[in-house]
Order: C-alpha cells, then structure tokens, then sequence
C-alpha cells in the first residue's frame, strides 16, 4: 500500500516529463522539417525557392493532426475574402475554350516556361465529357455538372467562388486554387464555366 | 526483338489517349509478353562491369565500396537501406551512398552526379551501379533499422516531408499518393501512407519504365514527382529525397523487393 501511493506520484511526473519531452520532440521535428524544405531545394527556372515556404492555410492543412473544425471554418472564412467576382458580371465564355483548359495539364513546372498559358488540369482529377475515358478520380465526377445541379444564380456563383479558390468551401481541398494562385485567368474560368454549364457542353450530355 | 516490339506495341499502347483500362492492365500484359526479363537486366550487366572498372582519378573500382554489410559486400544491402553511417554521419539511400563510394574510392566528385543531367554522364552510371546492386536484393525482405535514432529522425522528417504542402498548387506528396484506388488520367497512384502501396512501390524502385524506355533510380522517381506537385527542385540526394525514401521504405517494411521494377 505504502509502495503504491510512493510510485504513484513518481510515476505521475515520469509520464508527464516523458510527454512534455516527446511534445517537444515532434515541434523539434516540425522545425527541422520546415528547414529541410528550404534547403534540400534549389530554383530551377519559373520554380522559385519561395515555392518552399507555406501559406497559413497549407502549413495547418499539413500538419500530422488535421485542424479542428473552427480552424477550418475560419481559413474559409478568410480564403473567401480573395474570391475575385467578374469585372462585367459575365459568368462565361466559350466552352470549347473551356474543353481545352479542361484538358490541359499543363503549366507551372520547372520545365515550363514564364508567360505561357496554363491548363486547369481538370481531367486529371475529374470526370467531365463522358466521351473523355482517360480521367482521374482524385475529385468527384462532374459530368452533367449544369444539367445536375441547374444554373440559378447561387449554383453559378457557387461555382464561380470554387474554380476561383477551392479553400473558401473546403479549408483543406485538394484543388488548386484556379483563380487566387493565379493559375488560371478570370478569361479562362469564364470558359471552364461555360464548359460546366452550357447546354451544348459535352459535359452535360 | 520480341522486347523490342513488345515495348513498342506498349508505348503506343500508354501513349494513346483516351482508353478504359488503367494502365496496370497494360503493365501486366507486357509482362507476360516479356515473361523472360525485364530491360532493367541491362542496366544491371552494366553496373557490373562498372563496380569492377577502375574509373576516376584514382583509377579505383568500386570492389571495396561498404554499403553498409561491410566493404564489397553487395548482397542484400539495398533491403536495409537507407541507413545510418557511421563514417560520413548521415542516413544515405541507395544513390547518396553510391557518391560517398564514388568520392572516396575513386576520386570522382559527387557534384559530376548532383549537377549534372538525367540519363547522361555521371547520373547514367549511378543509374547502373543502382540496377546492379539492388538486383542482390531481390526477394529479401525490406529490413529498415528502425532502432537506429538517426534513421528514426529521418523517419519522422519524411513523414512530415510527404504531408508538407506548398506552391501554386498546394499539392503536397498525399495529395496524390494519399489515399486507395486513385489515378491522375490513366495512371495508377499508390497510396504510400500504408504498407501495401509502399510496398508495391518502394519495392520495385528503380525501375525501368515502358513509357520512355527509361532506367529511373529513386531519386529520378522523386525529382519528377516533385515537378509535378510545382515546387523547386530537389537537389540531387538531399535530405528530403532521403527522408521521403526512408518513410516509404519504414511503410514498407517486411516487404519483399522485386527490384528492379517494371513499370509504366
Ligand atoms: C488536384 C486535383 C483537382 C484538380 C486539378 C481539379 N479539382 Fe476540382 N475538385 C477536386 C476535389 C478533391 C474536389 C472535392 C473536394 C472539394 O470540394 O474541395 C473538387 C471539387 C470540385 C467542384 C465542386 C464539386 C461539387 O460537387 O460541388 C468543382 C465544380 C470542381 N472541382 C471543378 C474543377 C474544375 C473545373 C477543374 C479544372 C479547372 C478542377 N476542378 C480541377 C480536385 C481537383
Ligand atoms: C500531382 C500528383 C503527384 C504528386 C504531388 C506526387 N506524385 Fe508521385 N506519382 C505521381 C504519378 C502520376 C505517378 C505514376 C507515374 C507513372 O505511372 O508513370 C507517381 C509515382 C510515384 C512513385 C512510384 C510508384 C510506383 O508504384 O511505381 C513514387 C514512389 C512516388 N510517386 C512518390 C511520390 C512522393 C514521395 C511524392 C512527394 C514528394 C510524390 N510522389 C508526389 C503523381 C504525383
């Protein structure tokens, strides 16, 4: 009896000294982490080292530990805040301009160069024409996008805001953020637009 | 020839656009076209004969080059790697090891690999020396000392590596490699955070690759991968490249290697 309740405060403090330590050990790692991401790195072309550092919104949306609801619902709150309308109020363009950004991959590597026009990549991540068998399923498939999901003005908006910052609705997407990273012009969201919802679309047949 | 043609039919094959299959199927066809080998052999007949070259300034070979079981020792030493080494007092992979080897041994500076181009000069040959040595490990089990605090941290540094996001994109490695059953277009992504996809893809790096008739050591592998995900580029077996190696090959632990792979 006399030995347990000795050990019970010595065992107490061990185990909050060996939590303190392995706490401090994984912010260590995290650090550590954070240098190894500048220097392991050199720029290559269009690929700047700036590249290495992170944004608020990725350096919580990588951590071990996703961020708690309210921190999610907070990076939203702000990533809405860069979601840039339409100049002339136009929602779309031409959807066969759309098709090609829709298809195109390309852009932003170290092997590409400054000034050229980048693709949305889409299909690499979505399903859109059903024509189109080579796409990728790291996103939902989007086929019949307009005619499933109708195009009132909070669908379209909606839409607008995704393609423009993906994190305004979902704190830590996977989608690129189209507009806000300056990966796609407003001229060519206005034609991917068009792409999701005009009728004519092969998306929406 | 019937490799030669059968690599043709399939790189026609994989480079045709739209198509049902994921490109596994593919792969499995074209090995059973080619059930006598893999392309890879070549590489490694070539590393061979390179191990046993006197090359470089110090008109050296490559025979007492310690990869970790001891100088010369070749069998089974890419199972346990990366590794902890005493005499240079880093974690290395396979190709940094090869540097060290390549440095000290022959005389050959390791920026003729880290500053040069793929698939030439320099890299060309590290790209043998890989497909020989790991060619004796083939069927060993994936044995990573993971009792070792050095090879622990960079375990731990990989990991956080492989969720780190960044760039244009905000793509980190999970982005992709994340989760079961996904693909970009066609092509099949294993997800590295469990044990079968490490496995699957740890275990059969380097490889030869049917698309571009290609020999790609890992540190190929990731250099691409890191293209992708729009970051700049990794320096040829930096740190990160030998964290990330490590996280995979911890996941992949108890494994068996097919080394070199065949892939797409
Ligand atoms: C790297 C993969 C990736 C790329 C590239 C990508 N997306 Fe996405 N997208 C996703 C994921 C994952 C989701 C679902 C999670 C979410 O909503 O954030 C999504 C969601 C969406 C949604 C919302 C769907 C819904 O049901 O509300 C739309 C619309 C969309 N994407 C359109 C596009 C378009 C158009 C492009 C090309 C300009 C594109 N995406 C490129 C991954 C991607
Ligand atoms: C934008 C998507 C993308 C990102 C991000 C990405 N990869 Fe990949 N990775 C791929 C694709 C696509 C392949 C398959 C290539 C092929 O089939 O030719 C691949 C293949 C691989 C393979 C070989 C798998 C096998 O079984 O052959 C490894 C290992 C790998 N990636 C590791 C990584 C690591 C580590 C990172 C982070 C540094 C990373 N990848 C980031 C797309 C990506």
């Amino acid at each position: 009896m006399k030995a347990v309740s000795i050990l019970r405060p010595a065992l107490a403090a061990l185990l909050a000294a060996t939590a303190g330590l392995s706490a401090a050990a994984g912010e260590d790692y995290d650090a550590q982490t954070r240098e190894m991401m500048q220097s392991s790195f050199k720029e290559n072309g269009i690929a700047s080292k700036y590249r290495q550092l992170q944004l608020d919104f990725q350096k919580a949306c990588s951590a071990l530990v996703p961020p708690s609801a309210a921190a999610m619902k907070q990076i939203e709150a702000e990533q809405m805040q860069t979601v840039r309308w339409p100049d002339d109020g136009k929602f779309f363009g031409d959807w066969k301009e759309g098709e090609k950004i829709a298809q195109s991959g390309r852009g932003l590597t170290w092997t590409d160069k400054a000034g050229e026009s980048n693709g949305g990549g889409c299909y690499n991540c979505h399903q859109l024409a059903p024509q189109e068998l080579s796409f990728g399923t790291i996103g939902p498939s989007l086929h019949r996008y307009g005619k499933l999901r109708g195009s009132d003005e909070g669908m379209v908006k909606y839409t607008w805001g995704k393609l423009w910052n993906a994190k305004a609705y979902n704190a830590c997407s996977q989608m690129p953020r189209m507009g806000d990273a300056h990966i796609l012009s407003e001229a060519q969201i206005k034609h991917v637009m068009a792409y999701l919802f005009d009728p004519a679309s092969p998306v929406n047949q | 020839m019937r490799k030669t043609l059968g690599m043709a039919a399939l790189a026609a094959v994989l480079a045709g656009g739209a198509q049902a299959q994921s490109t596994a199927d593919e792969i499995a066809k074209y090995r059973e076209m080619i059930a006598d080998g893999n392309p890879a052999e070549l590489f490694e007949m070539e590393g061979e004969s390179l191990w046993k070259t006197p090359r470089g300034p110090k008109k050296a070979t490559l025979e007492q080059c310690d990869l970790g079981q001891g100088p010369g020792v070749v069998d089974g030493a890419f199972a346990r790697m990366p590794r902890y080494f005493a005499d240079t007092g880093r974690v290395q992979d396979l190709e940094s090891r090869l540097l060290t080897c390549m440095e000290t041994l022959q005389g050959i500076p390791a920026s003729a690999v880290v500053d040069g181009d793929w698939n030439k000069g320099e890299r060309k040959t590290m790209d043998a020396l890989a497909a020989y040595v790991v060619t004796h490990s083939r069927g060993q089990k994936i044995q990573l000392d993971l009792a070792n605090p050095q090879t622990r941290r960079m375990y731990e540094l990989g990991k956080r590596a492989f969720y780190y996001r960044s760039g244009p994109m905000d793509f980190s490695c999970s982005t992709c490699h994340g989760e079961d059953g996904k693909r970009i277009r066609l092509q099949d992504l294993p997800n590295l955070t469990h044990k079968e996809g490490a496995i699957a893809a740890w275990g059969s790096w380097p490889a030869y690759r049917v698309s571009n008739s290609q020999f790609w050591t890992m540190q190929h592998r990731l250099n691409d991968c890191f293209r992708q995900q729009r970051t700049a580029e990794p320096e040829f077996a930096s740190e990160v490249t030998v964290a990330l190696s490590v996280y995979m090959a911890a996941t992949a632990q108890g494994g068996v290697l097919q080394t070199p792979g065949l892939k797409r």
